[in-house]
């Protein structure tokens, strides 16, 4: 038997939905049991949350004061507590999970895999290397625990029809105290979260500024879309950076992807390849981005898009 | 006055586009471009400032690899590091073995901050900082877009999903950057001059007495799925048309 930890990740009270595709993937593990923790201030509703996803088996709650902030150096120990009982510990591959999993593995003294994006055997998986440019299969050592985060933009989000048993946990662990949070400056964007969305508009260098970057939101707003934006918008400033995408930024999977003044570099195409159909608009014919693309159209972005919002209607 | 650690992995440059070998036993790297993995030249970048700002009296520049990877701690010497460190060794090392290596040079030059780039472009693991601290038992701030040092104690703000978050560590610390954090210098000709000079210590691997042996087996390297080429459509209305026939809008 297969017994899986999966550690929830979650803010303002809500389960990130990153957890319910770390699930998915260790489902696909067979004979697998999946359990959930959660560790919070208070965890009661992300418990009954996290009860209600398809295929869990029983949600842990861990509930302490020291758990209000997700602070790697603190949880490592208490989940590294947890994980005696089970055979597999998976996190998702947020910057919630790439800072705590490592953490969990060294304590544990084995290693980790990043960005498991399918799953072949319970020690068997697929992970992309080189930004995605190759794909490789792990195999990981049966006789030790496997560590590992899983790439959400691979798996889709298990169902809500579950009702799984919680239980609150008490751990054992010494929790430090040379690590602490200050603040948190969310952008606030009340606009539907770039990695669960079905369709993002994404603006790159030709905005040329944070006063152009505007027809990129209201394209976006057209279509209920929330915005991306390349690394080289956000360093210029146009954009914030929790909406860079690609190989340091997101990874996202949406229906559809419209690129606007982007040249496709590997790193920003490692962000986009699970979309489902890529636009891109860009002046130049030759840019690398109208290789991936599935609909291309060569022109001036200043033009184009007006012209595209109003044919929207 | 403290020192500080910085590491430097040399990897495949990032301008090169990478192909995995036709019998899928690797990528290929032969002839190929190499540089400093590009998280931990601004990593080095942040060392060399916080020196210059008077915060650190000495910075060490670290990398296990074969010993080609003596061109990138001469990089990373020009670029004003004091000296080098290569802990040579011909077989690459997965995270974890690379952290108890560096947890070796931590144990033999005390240092006060570790720097290391927040992953490797190369394996894209993003492990070795975040095991180093737990190796060391001292904190973590990853993924850093700004470092300030405060006495004993270091402010990070860091790159986090939802936007920006802000922590405080005590010191000793290992730290690991973002691509914000600072924009790395050139090097100038002079320099490359100079650094011929700076002290660069060779170690052996074998020499150190830590594990890395390999945990985990690649089985097959293939290249990503290829999609399907796309169309071009030569204006707005087309694209609409092709939009809507896909159903992908109204
Ligand atoms: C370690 C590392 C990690 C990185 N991670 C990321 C990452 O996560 N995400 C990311 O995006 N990048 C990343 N990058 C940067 C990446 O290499 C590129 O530099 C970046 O993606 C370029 O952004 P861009 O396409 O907006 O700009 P450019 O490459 O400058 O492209 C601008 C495009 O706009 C077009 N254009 C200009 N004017 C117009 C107009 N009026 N109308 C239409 N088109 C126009 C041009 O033809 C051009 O193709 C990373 C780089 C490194 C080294």
């Amino acid at each position: 038997m297969t017994h899986i930890l999966v550690i929830a990740e979650h803010a303002g009270g809500k389960l990130n939905p990153a957890t319910a595709k770390c699930v998915t993937c260790a489902s696909q593990i067979s004979d697998a049991t999946v359990d959930v923790a959660v560790f919070a201030a208070q965890a009661d509703a992300l418990a009954a949350e996290a009860a209600q996803i398809a295929g869990v088996n029983r949600v842990l709650k861990i509930e302490d004061a020291a758990n209000a902030e997700p602070l790697a150096a603190l949880l490592a120990p208490q989940v590294v507590s947890l994980a005696q009982k089970y055979s597999h510990v998976f996190g998702p591959s947020t910057t919630f999970g790439k800072d705590l999993m490592p953490r969990v593995a060294a304590l544990l003294g084995v290693g980790q895999l990043s960005d498991i994006m399918a799953v072949e055997a319970s020690h068997r998986f697929r992970r992309p290397i080189y930004a995605g440019n190759a794909i490789i299969t792990v195999e990981a050592p049966a006789d030790r625990k496997v560590v590992a985060t899983v790439r959400t933009a691979s798996f889709q989000a298990a169902g809500g029809a579950g009702s799984a048993p919680i239980e609150a946990v008490d751990v054992t662990a010494e929790l430090p105290s040379h690590t602490r949070f200050i603040s948190r400056s969310a952008a606030a964007t009340g606009r539907p979260d770039l990695q669960t969305a079905a369709r993002v508009v994404s603006g790159g260098r030709a905005l040329g500024s944070a006063e152009n970057f505007k027809v990129i939101y209201s394209l976006a707003d057209k279509l209920g879309a929330p915005v991306g934006a390349s690394r080289a918008a956000v360093d210029a400033g146009y954009a914030a950076n929790d909406l860079q995408v690609g190989q340091t930024g997101k990874i996202i999977s949406p229906e559809l992807y419209i690129a606007v003044g982007i040249s496709g570099a590997i790193q920003h195409l490692t962000g986009i390849k699970d979309a489902r159909t890529i636009v891109a608009i860009n002046k130049d014919a030759e840019a690398p981005i109208f290789e991936v693309a599935d609909i291309g159209l060569v022109g001036d972005l200043f033009a184009i898009l007006p012209e595209l919002e109003k044919a929207l209607g | 006055m403290s020192k500080i650690l910085v590491g430097l992995k040399r990897v495949v440059d990032y301008n090169v586009r990478v192909r995995v070998k036709p019998d899928g036993s690797g990528v290929v790297t032969e002839g190929v471009k190499m540089s400093i993995n590009p998280f931990d030249e601004i990593a080095l970048e942040e060392a060399l400032r916080i020196k210059e700002k008077g915060g650190a009296s000495e910075v060490i520049v670290a990398s296990i690899g074969p010993a080609e990877t003596q061109q990138q701690l001469r990089t990373g010497l020009a670029m004003g590091a004091d000296r080098a460190i290569l802990v040579q060794s011909e077989q690459a090392l997965e995270p974890l073995s690379a952290a108890r290596v560096f947890l070796k040079l931590i144990e033999k030059e005390s240092p006060q901050i570790v720097l290391l780039g927040k992953q490797g472009i190369d394996d894209d693991n993003n492990q070795t900082g975040q095991m180093l601290a737990a190796l060391w038992n001292r904190p973590q701030a990853t993924f850093a877009s700004k470092i300030e040092l405060d006495g004993t104690l270091a402010r990070v703000t860091r790159e986090v999903d939802a936007g920006l978050e802000t922590i405080e560590v005590d010191l000793p610390a290992v730290l690991t950057t973002d691509l914000r954090l600072n924009e790395p210098r050139y090097v100038k000709l002079p320099e490359i001059m100079k650094a011929k000079k700076k002290p660069l210590e060779t170690l052996a691997l074998g020499d150190l007495g830590v594990d890395v042996a390999a945990q985990f087996k690649t089985l097959n390297y293939a290249p990503p799925p290829s999609r399907q080429k796309g169309i071009m459509v030569k204006d707005v209305p087309e694209l609409l048309a092709t939009l809507k026939q896909k159903g992908l809008v109204q």
